[in-house]
């Protein structure tokens, strides 16, 4: 069983993202489940969303203290939010950060895991026209770690945002997911 | 069909398929998601009920009275305060024998105020004469919600059924729910048949209808002359509805390849287990994971018992599950301020009372206001059981799990 934490502030879609997971890992023949922090969440304030994907049923009813991945899809959390913790040995950190930031929170990061890096804001202002960030994340998750196939990701994130907005959108979204995909590199 | 479904979402669309006549609801955190849904499926014609937008939960619950009465298949929802405000109603819906189903997701009642699960809301309910069924995931509360409408509807029964899911936990958590083709659970629910009574040497339906041939007035004025009869009449209600349940459970076993249990209790290695837990609902799931964790490291000693059916309760189901155990750790999530024990602890006690099985039980209350409770404290509890037994002296007390003292 894979257990993934995301890190986010309200508004951003963690809580999406997550569910978009667990809709794909489904369409793999996956047992999913996905929660988000439960708790009254306001816009900005930082949250978490988390998912647990597995080949077997899932049973355990608790709460995921030690994720075999984090993403965070706001690298402003790393001044104040202890995103590596419980973070699992040989898991992986998933960063949307610039790379002229990475220096000055890089040590804090270290740990027996993978970090890896993407400029995901940018990369959504320059596709979406807007910086959420959250599919993006999920392009740079599966790089760092396949818990499911790119393209059934790409399949599933269509279906989403075709039921919730728009062909442009789903299209734009899943050119935002490939991208980061490509982009997201691995601190060397 | 393999959705991905929160549990409120499954409880929808349970209710969706299962030809309802009449929703009333008034929203309430974590109930919210069902209500929302089932009026978009209203909105959008995909269910064909008549939604009544209530001002607040005892009107939600008096409407669905006018309209059971009136032969209406039913469906509300709610959660903690919420249920507390419907309690004055919840005893005329059972003493009128309405065969209302109500879905119940847990939450802590205030005050505090708190929007997590626990089970001091359903719990404060259990002498409602409501069946009570606690499910433990999505899927079982989808799979409940269906069984339920036959259950309360069976001329034998007519009972109103509360179906329990955790705030949150489940209702609020996404996960693989199996759902039937909408023909099949039709078929299997069908449509609301009302009993008939006999008046007058006529037989006429058991409905408020002026249209009867012969008319009904339902909740009169019922003094020492009767009132008696008809509370004894419900107690034998609800000791038929066990034949019921039993056989609604089986049969959809047959059609959806899913059962849970007996549809009373649900066993979970208990062929070698030495020490048993007893719970309900979502944390049952979390004891067969760490089951799971201690087979994988060669213990097989504990074993899991998870009621589902609390109300009728399986006092005779449970003293043969627990044959041959040495110490049994009965978890509640609900307090019991000045009693002996939480409220599942005190009825597993008196079960066992009369029977040759006695071994050690241990009383956890645990998880108050959404307190998360990990394999780590299941661990410890088993733990702090196993110790008792060794000791062989009984704690005839309550402990605290996960708590600040």
């Amino acid at each position: 069983m894979i257990e993934i934490r995301f890190h986010g502030r309200g508004g951003q879609g963690a809580w999406t993202a997550v569910q978009i997971l667990a809709r794909a890992a489904i369409r793999e023949g996956m047992y999913v489940q996905s929660f988000p922090e439960f708790g009254p969440e306001r816009e900005g304030a930082p949250i978490r969303a988390y998912a647990r994907i597995s080949k077997e049923p899932i049973r355990i009813h608790c709460g995921i203290y030690n994720p075999d991945i984090v993403v965070v899809l706001d690298h402003t959390l790393l001044k104040s939010v202890p995103v590596t913790s419980g973070l699992k040995e040989n898991g992986a950190l998933v960063l949307n950060i610039p790379e002229k930031y990475l220096e000055q929170y890089i040590d804090k990061m270290k740990g027996p895991h993978d970090i890896w890096f993407l400029d995901a804001t940018s990369l959504a202002v320059k596709i979406l026209g807007r910086g959420i960030t959250n599919t993006a994340m999920l392009g740079a998750l599966l790089k760092a770690r396949e818990v499911i196939p790119l393209k059934t990701m790409l399949e599933t994130t269509r279906e989403i945002f075709l039921e919730r907005f728009s062909e442009e959108i789903a299209r734009k979204n899943i050119e935002l997911i490939k991208e980061a995909y490509k982009e997201v590199k691995k601190v060397e | 069909m393999m959705l991905a479904l929160n549990g409120d979402e499954a409880v929808a669309y349970a209710v969706k398929q299962s030809n309802v006549d009449v929703i009333a609801a008034f929203p309430i955190t974590p109930q919210t998601i069902i209500v929302e849904k089932l009026s978009e499926y209203v909105a959008n014609g995909e269910l064909k009920a008549y939604y009544a937008c209530a001002e607040s939960e005892h009107s939600a619950i008096s409407m669905i009275v006018g309209a059971s009465a009136a032969g209406a298949r039913t469906f509300t929802a709610t959660s903690a305060n919420g249920l507390a405000l419907m309690h004055e109603i919840l005893y005329i819906v059972s003493s009128l024998r309405l065969p209302v189903v109500m879905a119940i997701v847990n939450r802590a009642l205030s005050g505090p105020i708190n929007i997590h699960t626990d089970h001091g809301d359903s719990m404060a309910e259990r002498d409602a004469c409501w069946i009570q069924i606690y499910c433990e995931d999505a899927q079982e509360a989808y799979d409940t919600v269906i069984q339920a409408f036959r259950i309360g509807e069976n001329h034998k029964v007519l009972l109103p059924v509360m179906v329990m899911l955790d705030g949150f936990l489940i209702s609020h958590t996404t996960q693989n729910v199996d759902v039937l083709e909408d023909e099949k659970v039709s078929n299997f629910v069908k449509h609301r048949i009302p009993a008939e009574i006999e008046v007058f040497g006529k037989k006429v339906p058991l409905t408020l209808n002026p249209e009867n041939e012969v008319p009904l007035t339902f909740g009169p004025l019922d003094l020492w002359d009767y009132y008696f009869e008809h509370k004894r009449q419900q107690e034998d209600a609800m000791e038929k509805s066990r034949e019921v349940i039993r056989k609604v459970h089986d049969e959809y076993a047959k059609i959806s390849g899913r059962s849970y249990g007996n549809g009373f209790i649900e066993t979970y290695n208990m062929d070698s287990a030495e020490y048993a837990f007893i719970c309900l609902s979502s944390t049952a799931g979390t004891v067969k994971s760490l089951i799971d964790k201690l087979i994988s490291k060669g213990d097989d000693k504990l074993g899991l018992v998870r009621i589902r059916t609390f109300r009728p309760f399986p006092y005779e189901e449970l003293p043969k599950a627990l044959e041959g155990v040495k110490g049994v750790a009965v978890l509640d999530r609900s307090g019991a301020f000045g009693a002996m024990g939480g409220p599942v602890y005190n009825e597993v006690r008196s079960a066992l009372y009369d029977s040759d099985v006695h071994p050690f039980i241990n009383g956890y209350i645990y998880g108050l206001g959404g307190r998360d409770m990990t394999m780590e404290m299941l661990k410890s509890i088993y733990d702090d059981l196993v110790e008792t037994v060794k000791s062989g002296k009984p704690k005839r007390k309550i402990e605290f799990v996960g708590v600040r003292e």
